[in-house]
């Protein structure tokens, strides 16, 4: 087993547990993180596929804007204060 | 079959595609789907660059690191990374037309579950 | 219940349709015909040291001006499901945003040229190193959210926003027409000289091409960023 192969597979880890912690976690923010943070590892994956431009691509708008994105959004629908989530 | 970073870069993509697919079915809160609409989109993402590597191959581009004339046989495919880029890009506007359709509603509605959409179903 | 075991079900028919792709996956040890062309043909063909570049702006350019234009049009749904939509809540309090701490403000306005200029240098070389003008657009567009983060309560000039995204469009296009009316087809970058390869001006148009969709790119997040922010 190649050092790259087990970094390979520490990512792919990583990615699978950010993808299920933003399905199964209760709260909508942690679970926009969690995805976030799936996201962040999938560009270091792309590297490592030797694909440095959608890595870039991936790292600033895929786990960066997006999930500015999904924050705002939560912000904006919860200012009355009728939704669950914490 | 032998592991490669490629085989397991794909399985991993395909497993997201099927957690990004469960948060579709299974959640109700319009945010949630749109999230789980995006991990789909990453799976997606993955399982195409990583269809496009080239064992042992570098980054497709040109420079003292790569020899020229041997470029053929040393770099990954640039197609699949050009297509994931764009579709990276128009995924972001996708999610942002959707959000601002669920802040829409929530603005009409005061909820964001689809149980209470009912009258747009057909 | 009868919900979940429909779900399980589903998952379970998409898994096994993914399984039969995968167990026939092997991966790649030599590029395909189209891919090799392109490889052993770019560099003199187009003078673009970075492949992905030269697949995106020249080879497949009418895809990335399809591309802009799905782009724009989001920008401006969201303006359009976003805008005006304060006009209707007027028993809603209006609240301030909070404003930041000191410390954030005064470091925002030391990193927020930094930031923009490294945007600007992503896109500048986009021919020879990774990056180019959908990367340095979203640099370009997290510097637009440092300055939202120091100021909740700024705004951006929407003239000049509205300006600069047009002229970038429409300057795009110009390029693209230029290309069949000076070199061999619509956006071909070969109307300008190639130049020395692998210098900062080299590769034809194909450098214009993505000064002008990183603006365009840059421009169109920050407009969608400060919608999303809200008054």
């Amino acid at each position: 087993m190649t050092i790259e192969l087990l970094i390979a597979l520490l990512l792919c880890a990583g990615i699978l547990t950010g993808g299920v912690l933003a399905v199964v976690l209760h709260g909508t923010v942690s679970a926009i993180i969690a995805a976030g943070l799936a996201s962040l590892f999938a560009a270091v994956l792309y590297v490592l596929l030797a694909a440095p431009d959608v890595a870039m691509t991936e790292a600033s708008i895929g786990s960066g804007l997006a999930t500015v994105i999904f924050l705002y959004a939560v912000n904006r629908t919860r200012r009355y204060g009728d939704d669950s989530d914490d | 079959m032998t592991i490669s970073v490629a085989t397991l870069a794909l399985g991993t993509g395909l497993l997201l595609m099927l957690i990004g697919l469960w948060g579709l079915l299974a959640q109700r809160n319009l945010i949630r789907l749109i999230l789980g609409f995006s991990l789909l989109d990453t799976g997606i993402h993955i399982v195409m660059v990583s269809i496009g590597y080239v064992t042992g191959g570098t980054a497709p581009i040109i420079d003292a690191a790569v020899d020229p004339a041997q470029a053929v046989h040393t770099v990954v495919d640039p197609i699949p990374s050009a297509l994931v880029l764009t579709a990276i890009v128009i995924g972001l506007g996708i999610t942002a037309v959707m959000l601002s359709f669920a802040i829409r509603i929530h603005d009409r509605k005061k909820t964001l579950s689809i149980e209470d959409c009912t009258e747009s179903k057909g | 219940m009868a919900k979940r075991l429909f779900i399980f079900l589903t998952l379970l028919a998409v898994a096994a349709m993914f399984f039969d792709f995968a167990s026939h996956f092997r991966p790649a040890d030599k590029l395909s015909p189209l891919a090799e062309h392109y490889v052993a043909e770019g560099p003199q063909e187009l003078g673009a040291a970075n492949l992905v570049t030269a697949v995106v702006v020249t080879y497949r350019g009418l895809d990335t001006l399809g591309e802009v234009t799905v782009l724009f049009l989001s920008a401006a749904g969201v303006g359009l499901l976003l805008a005006g939509r304060r006009k209707r809540e007027d028993a809603e309090p209006q609240e301030d945003l909070h404003p930041s701490s000191e410390l954030v403000q005064t470091a925002v306005q030391f990193l927020l040229p930094i930031a923009m200029l490294f945007g600007v240098y992503i896109f500048v070389n986009g021919h020879l190193t990774p990056g180019g003008g959908f990367q340095g657009g979203a640099v370009i567009a997290s510097g637009t959210l440092l300055l939202f983060l120091a100021l909740p309560n700024a705004k951006l000039h929407h003239g000049i926003m509205g300006e600069l995204e047009s002229f970038s469009g429409f300057g795009y296009v110009l390029v693209g027409l230029l290309g069949i009316f000076l070199a061999g087809g619509f956006l071909d970058n070969r109307f300008l000289p190639l130049g020395d390869f692998g210098r900062l001006l080299s590769a034809g148009a194909m450098p214009l091409i993505y000064v002008l969709i990183g603006l365009k790119v840059g421009t169109e997040l920050s407009v969608v960023l400060e919608r999303f922010k809200g008054e």
